[in-house]
């Protein structure tokens, strides 16, 4: 993928990423997540990880932010009243948030393998699907199915939940 | 060119986007949302990790990617339950807001 992509897509999920954290709307918040997720899913993508960049697009951008939305709209949420911000807890927040990111720079720039690019990929005769298919039923069988049973319990867990009281 | 290092910088930069949401914000749902950032923050480093260490065969490392893929069950899973938490709690409530919810603070 050639540089000039790889940092437009990454700026506007950057970006996006960070929307979600300004808006006081949130429903503006959740479509920029969208975006945010779909920027994501082509840096996915640029990194030949085909599969999961389709299944971002499919769990985030259809499942969970149709989930986020129908929710806002059910809880009929209007922009938060502009509430008397503490800033000096909000201060607090984002030094620690800031301070992250020279300690990730640091640990970067320390890292031996991260100023190479990526070694080429051989011409494959399966596609991806039937690679990570293929491990996920034989090494990762197991976890496979405890996964399934995560699944099953939230489900039932969220049945429970949002059922209402007897009174 | 692009190197490895670009992108765990700029999934570092989208961890502590969420960070900095979780710790911000006060409504819970982007709390939620801003707790999915930095799920996929973590993903975007593991998928990166994942072509940067091709096998022998000249395929990436599948590994990293079937761990992404349960990653994004367990992310699908906690958003459903928190989102069912947040109907109750809005049901009983009527606030999204983790200020007014502080019952159980000592």
């Amino acid at each position: 993928m050639s540089p000039f992509l790889f940092w437009i897509f990454a700026s506007l999920m950057l970006v996006f990423g960070a929307a979600v954290v300004i808006n006081r709307n949130p429903v503006a918040s959740a479509l920029s997540l969208v975006v945010s997720f779909l920027g994501l899913a082509s840096l996915f993508m640029s990194l030949d990880a085909f599969f999961i960049g389709i299944i971002q697009v499919l769990v985030y951008a259809g499942a969970v932010m149709v989930l986020f939305l129908f929710i806002i709209m059910l809880l009929d949420l209007r922009a938060e009243a502009r509430r008397r911000i503490n800033w000096l807890a909000s201060a607090g927040a984002i030094a620690v948030a800031l301070a992250l990111i020279p300690q990730i720079f640091y640990v970067v720039r320390h890292f031996k393998s991260a100023g190479q690019s990526f070694p080429p990929l051989a011409q494959s005769t399966t596609d991806d699907v039937h690679n990570i298919g293929a491990l996920l039923f034989s090494n990762y069988n197991l976890p496979f199915q405890i996964i399934g049973v995560l699944v099953l319990v939230a489900t039932i867990g969220v049945v429970l939940l949002s059922r209402r009281e007897p009174r | 060119m692009v190197t490895l290092g670009d992108y765990l910088i700029v999934s570092g930069i989208l961890f502590s986007i969420g960070f900095a949401g979780v710790m911000l914000r006060r409504n819970l749902i982007i709390i939620l949302m801003s707790l999915e950032i930095m799920l996929n923050a973590a993903n975007l480093s593991l998928v990166a990790f994942s072509r940067f260490r091709v096998q022998a065969t000249g395929l990436p490392d599948y590994n990293a990617q079937v761990f992404v893929f349960f990653i994004i069950t367990v992310a699908a899973a906690e958003v459903a339950l928190g989102l069912a938490i947040l109907v109750a709690l809005f049901r009983s409530r009527q606030t999204t807001d983790v200020k007014d919810i502080s019952s159980l603070k000592f």
